[in-house]
């Protein structure tokens, strides 16, 4: 009895979710022992990092009943810009993060002004901003790689800030602000009308709208915070990774909206948790990382991956019927 | 007239909680016009749904060419020869003409369809009806009228023998519906049996040859056209029992202030120049029927449709409402008559609902406080008895009832001066019913002021102080309840220009 009402509490999801990663966690260790290195804990995080922030970022639009499908390409484009006037342009390096992140608050202003002013589907409008996103990183670094100062170069100590180097040993402090933007996102999503109402809206828009809230507004607010968090997963992999090549991100987006569906928010919206999310993130990431040592290369992970989402999926349409019914 | 092609009888069928038809009986002549008629609700499309095997009976028979039948599903009273022509047009736009009305039955040489085929098919039913439509045509370039043509054909191709039309002049023109009507007789001559349900007085009169009225899903009798006047029907409809008492004199002061006065509001083809005062303490019904624009009113007063010209003054102040935003801040709240489309948040719990229009008041900075949101939300449950277990309930698990209740509550947190309620007890149990209804005479002498939408007239009659009538968008009459009775209220509902 007890134990039902704690797993009521946490939510049935989370819980399978969570036993997943577990299983997954024993296995890839029992299957490879070199799994078990502190090596892979670091190339996890690698992966955690950028993952995390678009996948929290995508569940508020997810949330609403859209979908922010530029989230992808947008971190890299943002990371190309910043990067570039870094490195090409000589700019110093919180300036450039900076850029990065507002490059990413004004293309969500954009993606949330066409779906809530325009009327535009989510899909496409995000799928247009995709793909303008993908042609504009090109253009801003000028179509070359972007390597953000790395080693002992000046402004190097970004990457400090999500791999701390202590006499030899990285730490993967990142985790911090990964952990923080759980945190305030969680409270914004359950304690804010921001939260209340992107869920409503979600539930059912034309209901929201029948009780004055400001649809148009809080549409807007939830691609803001997609583009925002996107902006900050661009500057998590220009940490983690040594070089930014434009034409990369393609394909990004959907381990982002994957992580959320595996984690539980509800295609259709209204539904869902940022700690679903981050627990649907440490899945993917996993894979991403574990399959190789299993001798599973790119083809199979995405077999796989995809496979783990229909599951996903389908547990949301029989929650849903149920909610409907 | 001609021989029995289809009868009913005792037809009785419950849904839980109503009793929707009581021991119908039905009968139709070969080559005959039968008109069903009767108020919202008094079950003339209950009885058409069992006919054609949407719903099952659960008492009756059903005699087709003199042989008992029973069909389980549409398909199988198509094949039979029984086809019904629905209100709205099931067509698929993008198709043609011919496509469409073979639409699931093409036919086809070897694998592939043969288009060639169902357009001399359909050329073959259109001069059969005598009328001119290309087959090759894209359905969604004709007019409403000629869909309907379609439509039409579609079930002559069924080689049908009854034709079953549901309001079949509801979107049509004038000149349509003569077109029409010059169908419908030739179909007649040829032996169909037709069913023509319509609300129009004048068309009955016109096309139909007897006339079968319905009444709170009993059969109230049948009789020949041509013999008995428009009052005779609608005597017949509305009957001589009233079931609740209905309200004798308005409750209202006589110089109680004008909280709300609407001067002439046009939004599209369902509100055609509305003008309406509301005073303080005051329900004012609107009653109608299907279709009339009440609704439609409701929602562009609200600011939930677009509309095209008006002005709305609150307490004497002009104001300008765009929006529903614009609405809530004006003190007005709109309780709909779908609530699970635009009512609720099913997915949400009752407090979560409950606050949802005066989230602001339960916010420091932008926080929710949610101590405070469940204990408004425990007040008002116990303050409307709406049964839950908690108010962590999640809406959808509620009865339709209580689900009205939170949607109340929603309001009553807002404390808005004006509530519009549409068709506040569709789909209640009576027990919930008059708890609703002793809320609005509740809300009333608080000195709120309640626009009531209903198509239950005693509900109308029983709750209102004033009723505004309304036909085709048009306001077509404003009774006091003093003078109001079902006849007056039904005769300006049918009062078409």
């Amino acid at each position: 009895m007890n134990n039902n009402s704690i797993i009521k509490k946490i939510g049935m999801q989370k819980v399978i979710t969570l036993g997943i990663l577990l299983l997954l966690l024993i296995f890839f260790s029992l299957a490879n022992p070199t799994f078990r290195k502190y090596t892979t804990f670091l190339s996890l995080m690698g992966y955690t990092y950028y993952i995390a922030f678009m996948a929290i970022g995508v569940t508020f639009p997810l949330l609403t009943g859209g979908v922010d499908l530029s989230v992808g390409t947008g971190l890299i484009c943002y990371a190309l810009a910043g990067g570039y006037l870094v490195v090409y342009k000589g700019w110093p390096v919180w300036l450039g993060l900076l850029i990065a992140v507002l490059f990413g608050v004004v293309i969500g202003l954009f993606n949330g002004f066409a779906v809530a002013v325009l009327d535009l589907p989510p899909f496409l409008a995000t799928l247009c901003t995709c793909m303008i996103t993908r042609g504009l990183g090109s253009i801003c670094s000028n179509g070359t790689g972007v390597p953000w100062p790395n080693g002992s170069a000046e402004g190097a100590w970004f990457r400090n800030l999500f791999r701390l180097k202590v006499g030899g040993v990285s730490i993967p402090i990142g985790i911090i602000w990964v952990v923080l933007a759980v945190v305030i996102m969680s409270i914004v999503l359950n304690h804010t009308r921001t939260g209340r109402y992107v869920l409503s809206i979600g539930s059912n828009k034309e209901a929201a709208k029948l009780c004055g809230i400001n649809v148009v507004r809080y549409q807007i607010t939830a691609y803001v915070i997609s583009g925002f968090f996107a902006g900050l997963a661009g500057i998590a992999f220009a940490a983690s990774f040594a070089t930014i090549q434009p034409g990369l991100g393609a394909g990004f987006e959907l381990d982002a909206i994957g992580a959320a569906i595996i984690g539980g928010v509800s295609t259709a919206g209204g539904y869902g948790t940022v700690t679903g999310t981050i627990l649907g993130v440490l899945i993917m990431s996993l894979l991403k990382t574990g399959l190789p040592y299993i001798d599973l290369q790119a083809n199979w992970q995405q077999i796989i991956i995809g496979i783990v989402l229909i599951v996903a999926v389908m547990i949301d349409i029989i929650r849903s019927r149920r909610v409907s019914a | 007239m001609g021989e029995v092609i289809l009868t009913m009888k005792g037809i009785d069928k419950s849904f839980p909680g109503v009793h929707a038809l009581n021991h119908v009986d039905l009968e139709i002549q070969k080559g005959e016009v039968h008109a069903l008629m009767g108020e919202n609700g008094a079950g003339k499309s209950t009885l058409m749904k069992v006919l054609t095997g949407i719903y099952s009976k659960d008492e009756g028979t059903i005699y087709f060419e003199g042989k008992e039948v029973s069909f389980s599903n549409p398909k199988e009273a198509q094949t039979a020869g029984i086809v019904i022509v629905h209100q709205e047009l099931n067509m698929m736009g993008h198709l043609t003409v011919a496509q469409n009305i073979f639409a699931g039955r093409e036919f086809r040489k070897g694998s592939f369809i043969d288009d060639q085929k169902m357009i001399e098919e359909s050329n073959k039913i259109f001069k059969r009806m005598n009328i001119n439509i290309d087959p090759t045509e894209t359905m969604s370039n004709l007019t409403v009228g000629k869909q309907q043509m379609c439509e039409i054909a579609k079930a002559i191709s069924h080689d049908c023998k009854v034709i079953i039309f549901d309001e079949p002049s509801a979107a049509l023109t004038e000149s349509e519906i003569q077109e029409l009507f010059k169908i419908i007789r030739d179909l007649k001559k040829q032996g169909m049996g037709i069913v023509y349900i319509s609300h129009r007085m004048d068309e009955i009169k016109v096309i139909t040859d007897r006339v079968t009225v319905m009444r709170d899903g009993t059969y109230v009798g049948t009789i020949i056209t041509e013999e008995s006047t428009k009052d005779d029907i609608i005597n017949m409809m509305v009957g001589r029992v009233i079931y609740e008492d209905p309200k004798t004199k308005s409750n209202v002061p006589k110089d109680a202030p004008v909280v709300l006065k609407v001067e002439h509001l046009n939004a599209g083809k369902m509100v055609k120049d509305v003008s309406f005062e509301l005073h303080k303490g005051e329900i004012l019904g609107f009653s109608g029927l299907m279709g009339a624009g009440r609704t439609e009113t409701a929602r562009a007063l609200f600011g939930a449709d677009v509309k095209e010209s008006g002005d709305i003054f609150i307490n004497g102040k002009k104001v300008v409402i765009n929006n529903p935003m614009d609405a809530v801040k004006n003190g007005i709240g709109y309780l709909s008559e779908d609530r699970k489309r635009f009512g609720i948040v099913t997915g949400k719990s009752v407090a979560e609902n409950t606050t949802m229009a005066t989230l602001e008041k339960y916010c420091k900075g932008p926080f929710i406080n949610k101590k405070k949101e469940k204990k408004t939300a425990k007040e008002y449950v116990k303050r409307l008895a709406t049964k839950t277990p908690n108010t962590e309930q999640l809406v959808v698990n509620l009865s339709g009832g209580n689900q009205q209740k939170v949607v109340i509550a929603k309001w009553l947190v807002r404390d808005c001066d004006v509530l519009i309620f549409d068709e506040p007890t569709r789909g209640i149990d009576v027990g919930a019913k008059s708890e609703i209804y002793h809320l609005m005479n509740e809300l009333v002498e608080e000195g709120k002021s309640i626009i009531m939408i209903s198509s239950e007239m005693t509900e109308i009659l029983r709750m209102s102080d004033r009723i505004v009538v309304m036909c085709e968008g048009r306001k077509t009459a404003e009774i006091n309840i003093e003078d109001a009775s079902q006849e007056s209220i039904m005769h300006a509902a049918t009062l078409r220009d």
